[in-house]
């Protein structure tokens, strides 16, 4: 109980963080034609903001589920890594029942807070840890899909720029920081461009288009630029 | 969107996104040590979120003036080392108001 108490604590950040991101995923969700319930559900089930704004783009074009299975493999891969990597990290009592249910919430940000405890992860920490969070981003897509509906017309065409705003922010500082990050973004970027703009390629359905910058580009960055040292990713 | 699509899916997503995460957390004994694909998957998510929002950003508000502003805005507010919520802030409200002149 302890543990669980302490994991809870340490999860509040997250959640009030997720409370403002998940907000904007409801606005984006509504705006683009799912109702309130459906993007909550959305939310419920997936706990991941880039796949699940992928998700309802392709949702909105009416994408094949090729694409839409694809699309959450890609963006959600690096999640495969950080699973591997806490798995290290767990404690013995660390039980099959409570991976699958835990491994359910392992986010960006909560690996990266699990993975800076000391010591081992004990299942009560996790959980603990999972709590705030899960609610932020449920009751934060919530408030954002009912207020969608209400919002004035230009005001809700404003803050459609809200998550891209989040993710320059999360991309903007990194490549300020690594030159080897900013290199590769630049790259998928242009990629994306071309294949947004070049005749010919427009067929290329918004869903693939990501998949292919995002795979062509990291595989560039993979040979070109290999990461060297064995740190954990925090990203 | 028909009900029946919304959750099929709904449910692609939810199976893709529990099992990536799942699978290797129950299945794996130790760590990728093959700098390459580690090195891949550490691009992935920045590669992903510059795909995601370059060039569709410049078309989220339905006007190409308001958006370029409030792209401008947010690169200039990460730049500077805003959260995330702030950045997103400055780039909606730099748009609303190139709307209103």
């Amino acid at each position: 109980m302890k543990q669980f108490l302490q994991g809870f604590k340490d999860g509040s950040a997250i959640g009030i963080g997720y409370l403002s991101v998940s907000f904007t995923f409801g606005l984006a969700a509504v705006s683009s034609g799912l109702c309130w319930w459906e993007a909550l559900l959305v939310s419920m089930m997936n706990l991941t903001s880039a796949g699940q704004f992928a998700g309802i783009t392709i949702m909105a074009a009416a994408g094949s589920y090729i694409e839409m299975a694809i699309s959450q493999f890609v963006i959600n891969l690096r999640y495969a890594l950080m699973s591997i990597s806490l798995l290290q990290k767990v404690d013995r009592e660390f039980h099959m029942g409570h991976k699958l249910l835990l491994g359910f919430a392992n986010t960006d940000e909560i690996f990266a807070v699990a993975m800076s405890r000391q010591g081992e992860v004990s299942s009560q920490y996790f959980a603990g840890l999972a709590v705030l969070p899960y609610l932020g981003w449920t009751f934060g897509t919530l408030a954002g899909a009912v207020c969608g509906n209400i919002l004035p017309q230009n005001v809700s065409d404003a803050l459609g720029l809200a998550i891209y705003g989040m993710f320059i922010a999360i991309i903007v500082p990194a490549m300020k920081k690594d030159n080897h990050i900013l290199k590769i973004t630049l790259l998928a970027v242009g990629i994306s461009v071309a294949l947004y703009y070049l005749p010919g390629l427009q067929k290329i359905s918004s869903g693939f288009a990501v998949i292919i910058c995002a795979v062509a580009a990291s595989a560039v960055g993979a040979v070109c630029f290999p990461v060297e040292d064995q740190t954990e990713e925090e990203v | 969107m028909k009900t029946g699509v919304y959750w099929s899916y709904l449910l692609v997503m939810f199976f893709v996104t529990y099992l990536i995460r799942v699978v290797p957390f129950v299945v794996f004994r130790k760590k990728i040590e093959n700098k390459y694909i580690r090195s891949f998957l550490a691009y992935i998510p920045y590669t992903v979120l510059g795909a995601m929002t370059f060039p569709a950003v410049f078309y989220a508000t339905g006007s190409l003036v308001t958006s370029t502003v409030g792209v401008a805005a947010a690169l200039v507010a990460a730049y500077r080392g805003k959260g995330l919520f702030t950045v997103a802030i400055c780039a909606s409200f730099a748009a609303l108001l190139a709307g209103m002149l």
